[in-house]
């Protein structure tokens, strides 16, 4: 081979450099613990999402978006889901009515996979809210 | 390989068919599918007006506007160059200058006059608006804003010959005494104005600067409706709009 002094250094130097975000985040980044029986939840009268679990945990983000267009754009303000059962279209009011810890049910998973969604620019979270 | 085109285009087809059997079965088996509603309780009405009685306004009365803006999240920069307002009081020959002559009343002619969004029939800031984030409701006439969709390029602010809409030219956060949870507040960089309590209507009330007002000074109803206080009102009395030669056809009615 030619200068295989310097293509083979220069291969691995490659390879460290590709493979560094994976070696560097190991162990410094764990997935966040979602533990399902903490005091707030035993608290619950209803233990049940607006929808299935899956699918909220997947498409939560779509469904606030139809929500935002149906309250402002349409002036629909209830969601009637599979069950036929209502809600009020609320993210401060009914999804935080429940999921009442911001920094553990929203902030754990958005900031392991790097989401900055902006509602909370505008969107008053019911114990930040001075009174 | 023995296979003719003719054989294997039918097979190509009937699989197409049979492709297409499972999404069908699926949207058969679904049971309801979720679907939005508007609130039972709601206020009906096909176009909302406000008339506002200014002989009935008190010198230095204040309710009106304070209610307003705590409910909405209004902030106070405390300097009139950033100065956010939904509903405010403005001198008679300012809110009226089609109406000032040489004899008129001095007094009159400074009279604070409460202003505030007309909900015109003929917007022009929705017609400026680049990205129908001020928008009419088809429904009931009020000109709403979508926030989520505002960038901020204040075109409304130029259109609008009331002077109606306010820019958050900073964070408005810190600037909120007392933040009301049951409402949003703005973020920098967006346009905001009043929206004839659309989100209090929805829930059955009226907006919070009729509700606050002690003298009754302000009625809020449907025009359409002819047995509405508001239609009884402007059938009754002669009624001034903010200059009504612009075409902007304004709603909300002044009395004097």
């Amino acid at each position: 081979m030619f200068d295989a002094g310097k293509v083979l250094p220069g291969l691995v130097i490659f390879l460290v450099l590709m493979t560094f975000p994976f070696w560097y985040a190991k162990g410094r980044s764990a997935p966040p613990a979602l533990p399902l029986d903490t005091p707030e939840i035993q608290k619950l009268s209803v233990k049940e999402c607006i929808e299935p679990a899956p699918y909220m945990k997947a498409s939560h983000m779509e469904l606030l978006n139809k929500w935002r267009d149906a309250v402002v754009r349409d002036g629909n303000h209830l969601y009637a889901n599979h069950e036929g059962k209502k809600f009020s279209m609320s993210l401060s009011q009914t999804c935080l009515g429940c999921h009442s810890n911001k920094e553990k049910f929203c902030d754990a998973c958005h900031n392991y996979s790097g989401v900055k969604p902006n509602c909370w620019s505008c969107h008053v979270v019911p114990q930040e809210g001075r009174t | 390989m023995n296979f003719s085109r003719r054989a294997l285009l039918k097979i190509a087809g009937i699989s197409l068919i049979g492709a297409g059997v499972r999404p069908a079965l699926e949207a058969l088996g679904a049971g309801e599918s979720p679907k939005t509603l508007a609130s039972p309780n709601r206020l009906v009405g096909k176009r909302w007006a406000m008339a506002i009685q200014t002989q009935k306004c008190p010198a230095g009365c204040r309710e009106c506007i304070d209610a307003c803006h705590q409910t909405h999240n209004v902030p106070d920069f405390g300097n009139p160059k950033d100065e956010v307002k939904w509903i405010w009081n403005e001198p008679f020959k300012d809110v009226f200058p089609g109406q000032e002559h040489r004899y008129i009343d001095e007094r009159l002619k400074e009279k604070p006059i409460l202003v505030l969004c007309n909900h015109c029939d003929n917007p022009p800031c929705v017609r400026v608006c680049p990205t129908q984030a001020t928008f009419k409701r088809q429904e009931d006439g009020i000109v709403m804003m979508d926030y989520h969709r505002c960038i901020g390029c204040r075109f409304c602010i130029a259109g609008c010959p009331y002077g109606a809409r306010s820019m958050n030219f900073r964070d408005p956060r810190p600037f909120i005494k007392k933040i009301n949870p049951q409402f949003p507040t703005r973020t920098k960089g967006v346009v905001e104005k009043c929206n004839f309590c659309e989100e209090r209507l929805a829930r059955g009330v009226m907006p919070a600067c009729v509700e606050a007002c002690k003298e009754k000074a302000l009625v809020f109803g449907d025009l359409e409706n002819p047995a509405s206080d508001i239609r009884k009102l402007l059938q009754a009395q002669l009624t001034l709009r903010r200059r009504p030669e612009l075409g902007t056809q304004p709603q909300v009615y002044y009395i004097m």
